[in-house]
């Protein structure tokens, strides 16, 4: 466990983090991977996690029924993937599936969340790191939205 | 040349026309048509509105018999001279298909010569401002400059000026000291009736010099004075412009503008009225052959929606941008593209709107109510920073 | 040409169609030549053509590059009205009308020596090109040259070829991105915004030219801002009605400047304020 917390002591994400926070955060991480074409998580089940992307892309998709899946953003290298995991109701809003072989830290959100609930400086830490990675979102959704290279007629 | 003015009586305009016409000029000048005093073909003196005058307000046109027999005592009419420079619509070429191939051919340069006969001060700032967008500026319209070229200015001098008028905040008028050919004054006193004329070109000298006409007296040129100084005193509008290019600018979010826009109908009159709008566009149309097809340029105005169309809509689509977009174009990016106003103060846009919407007045209330105090400017943003 | 320009400025010329590239489903590019075969002028990488549809009308449409084999302008044309539906019908032989070309181009000079960024959203990439094949030909003049390019779909994507060339044989980072994809589709999804902070270049010195609809290009500045390139040092070019093309029909206005000859290139800095007011 100790060999990832200077891996994340330099993410941008953990950036300026207290070495107390950190260590606790590192205690939360392990290393995964994902096959390509595997689903890391998938809409409405309980989200419970969180990753760094270390390597490879993975897709998020919403699949409405009746209809092909539409992949709506792919997270790469180095981006954070689930925010869901620290907003209730913790369910995820889409699916998430490993595009080519990729290797990522997880960590516990259950388990952080918790840690949030206990200590508030801790979860106000998290959250100002996290709203950024909604709010970015939010705005490429809001642009999709626009459709700004459609042809209107 | 000599420029010593000359006296021309009342009985013998008609011979500076005859002069004009022998040097092969078409006359265009005043007269009475369409209910108001217009610009037309002039075959001699009796064609121009003797008697008549116009009065003006916001929304208001009405003509009015005068008291003497003046030919000039109007102030200016919906018409501007820019109708025979920059005409409401001009072929610009013909084309003819022949097969997968076609030949376009461009429409002649217009070569008639006109004589502008009442030319009024402001209207000389108009055409000169016009002159900047169509010869002075990276590329010229041919056909602007021959018309241009070809023409011959015979100023009237304002005798009087109406409630719409505030040439004197521009600096546009009301005496035209250069850019013409001939300025005349009419002078009515004392039962005599008759022209104070001044040479302003070589062209207008050698006219002068054929037409029967006297040396000025002194008193003459002081009564010729005196005629445009009670006009630049009648002044119906003023409008300080001061600072305006900025003020405008740095308010384009200035609630003023939502409130023109309520009583602005997007008729496009001010555009069409005004003496320095040079916007136009386009129109092709093809005969049912499709073998045969014309190109017209033909006025537009920016308070249409197809104005600003891109990519299936319009970037002004609300009737506040589009106003505004005119008035700042007006009097304040005129200046960054051209290095003037663009507006001379004749009063035509608020004489002809049909509400009654007075530029002035709306920059009057920008500036008593601006968002951005300009003489704090920099303050405001140190204050921010 | 700036002596026949002096002519009849609203006189088009005939140049020949060459060749017909299809792009995409409703994008081509036509090849055009003098109307004996010869190669037109030199034109300067973000200018821009009128071209004439004979009895349909007129269209502002950058070039996009010139041809290898006839020396011929390109000219990448999405179809989405009148005359670019009658422009895209028309074939290798047959001719249509040009005047130009018009207005400012990208700064290449002041990007020598410098990394460059060239962000490009949809048919934005077009006008784009010819500045791209400029760093192409001189490409040690220039430190990091970076692509990226966003689209709405895989399938509207264009210049795939040359974009594998830049990026395989002339150290070009590409990066693209689409708007929305189906699985088929195993690259990047997301806005073209996105792939700024995936790419690595000097923000100090840089110099980026962005081309795309307005709401692309005015996100795309804040993000390059944002990884410290000055406003100074941004490009955008900007697109209006156009009838004319030089200054005498007033449609173009974009604050106290006219698109067609202050435009379509502009500093970023130097029309900040316009950008932000609405409907301006």
């Amino acid at each position: 466990m100790e060999t990832l917390e200077p891996i994340l002591s330099k993410h941008p994400f953990f950036k300026g983090l207290d070495k107390a926070y950190l260590e606790l955060v590192t205690g939360c991480a392990k290393n995964v991977r994902f096959d390509a074409g595997q689903f890391i998580f998938r809409q409405h089940e309980d989200a419970d996690v969180f990753y760094i992307i270390r390597q490879g892309k993975v897709a998020l998709e919403l699949s409405p029924p009746g209809r092909a899946p539409v992949t709506l953003q792919t997270i790469n290298e180095e981006e954070i993937l689930g925010w869901a995991w620290l907003v209730p109701p913790y369910h995820w809003r889409c699916d998430a599936q490993a595009l080519e072989l990729t290797r990522a830290i997880a960590f516990d959100g259950k388990c952080l969340r918790n840690k949030c609930m206990e200590d508030h400086s801790l979860g106000f830490e998290l959250l100002n790191r996290l709203l950024p990675v909604i709010g970015k979102r939010m705005e490429a959704t809001q642009l999709q939205l626009m459709d700004v290279y459609g042809a209107k007629k | 040349m000599t420029n010593e003015p000359r006296i021309i009586e009342r009985n013998a305009l008609n011979r500076l026309l005859e002069v004009l016409v022998q040097e092969g000029y078409q006359i265009v000048g005043p007269t009475l048509g369409e209910g108001a005093i217009v610009y037309g073909p002039v075959q001699s003196s009796e064609d121009f509105p003797a008697g008549w005058t116009d009065e003006q307000e916001g929304g208001v046109y009405r003509l009015k018999k005068r008291a003497d027999k003046a030919l000039f005592g109007y102030v200016v009419g919906p018409h501007s001279w820019k109708k025979y420079l920059h005409p409401p619509e001009r072929r610009l070429w013909t084309g003819q298909a022949n097969g997968t191939d076609f030949e376009l051919t461009p429409e002649p340069i217009e070569s008639t010569r006109f004589a502008f006969f009442g030319v009024r001060s402001c209207e000389l700032h108009a055409i000169e401002i016009q002159d900047r967008v169509f010869i002075h500026d990276d590329h010229v319209d041919e056909d602007y400059k021959a018309r241009r070229e070809n023409a011959f200015v015979v100023v009237v001098q304002c005798g009087q000026a109406g409630k719409t008028c505030f040439c004197v905040s521009m600096n546009t008028g009301p005496k035209a000291e250069s850019g013409y050919d001939l300025a005349l004054t009419e002078i009515l006193d004392e039962g005599r009736h008759f022209f104070h004329a001044v040479a302003g070109s070589p062209k207008g000298a050698a006219i002068l010099q054929q037409v029967e006409a006297r040396a000025a007296t002194s008193s003459d040129n002081a009564e010729a004075e005196e005629t445009v100084q009670k006009a630049s005193q009648q002044m119906g509008r003023t409008l300080d412009t001061a600072g305006v290019k900025e003020l405008l600018q740095e308010n384009a979010e200035h609630p003023r503008w939502d409130l023109v826009a309520d009583r602005c109908l997007s008729c496009a009159n001010c555009t069409m009225v005004c003496p320095t709008c040079f916007c136009s566009t386009v129109e092709d149309t093809t005969d049912l052959t499709g073998d045969h097809t014309e190109r017209w340029q033909k006025w537009d105005s920016c308070f249409t929606m197809d104005f600003s169309y891109l990519h299936g809509g319009s970037v002004r689509a609300s009737t506040k941008s589009r106003y505004r977009q005119w008035l700042t174009h007006k009097l304040s990016s005129w200046i960054d593209q051209f290095g003037s106003s663009g507006c001379v103060g004749c009063g035509r846009c608020v004489t002809w709107c049909p509400v009654g919407i007075d530029l002035t007045e709306e920059v009057r209330s920008i500036r008593e109510d601006k968002l951005v105090p300009l003489s704090s400017k920099k303050e405001a943003s140190n204050g921010n920073a | 040409m700036e002596s026949v320009q002096r002519q009849n400025v609203m006189l088009p010329s005939p140049y020949r169609v060459h060749r017909v590239h299809r792009e995409t489903e409703d994008t081509f590019t036509l090849e055009l030549t003098g109307k004996d075969g010869a190669a037109p002028s030199e034109f300067i990488p973000g200018q821009f053509n009128m071209l004439y549809a004979f009895g349909i009308g007129e269209v502002p449409i950058s070039i996009s590059g010139r041809s290898e084999s006839s020396g011929g302008w390109l000219q990448t044309i999405r179809e989405v009205g009148t005359v670019t539906r009658a422009l895209h019908r028309m074939k290798r032989g047959g001719v249509l009308g040009l005047r130009g070309p018009f207005g400012t181009g990208w700064p290449i000079e002041e990007a020598q020596g410098n990394d460059i960024v060239f962000m490009a959203g949809g048919i934005g990439l077009a006008p784009l090109r010819p500045a791209l094949h400029v760093v192409q030909s001189k490409r040690d003049q220039f430190g990091e040259v970076v692509l990226l390019y966003g689209a709405r779909t895989p399938e509207s994507l264009l210049f795939e070829k040359e974009r594998e060339l830049w990026r395989a044989k002339f150290g070009v980072q590409v990066k693209v991105t689409v708007d929305a994809a189906g699985r088929e589709w195993k690259r990047n999804v997301g806005v073209v915004t996105s792939l700024v902070e995936r790419t690595s270049f000097d923000p100090d010195h840089t110099v980026a030219f962005i081309c795309g609809p307005e709401v692309m290009m005015r996100f795309s500045v804040a993000e390059l801002k944002q990884s410290g390139i000055p406003e100074d040092k941004i490009y955008i070019s900007m697109e209006r009605n156009m009838k004319c093309a030089v200054g005498f029909c007033g449609h173009c206005q974009f604050g106290p400047t006219f698109i067609c000859k202050d435009g379509p290139v502009f500093r970023y800095d130097r029309i900040r304020r316009f950008l932000a007011v609405r409907e301006i």
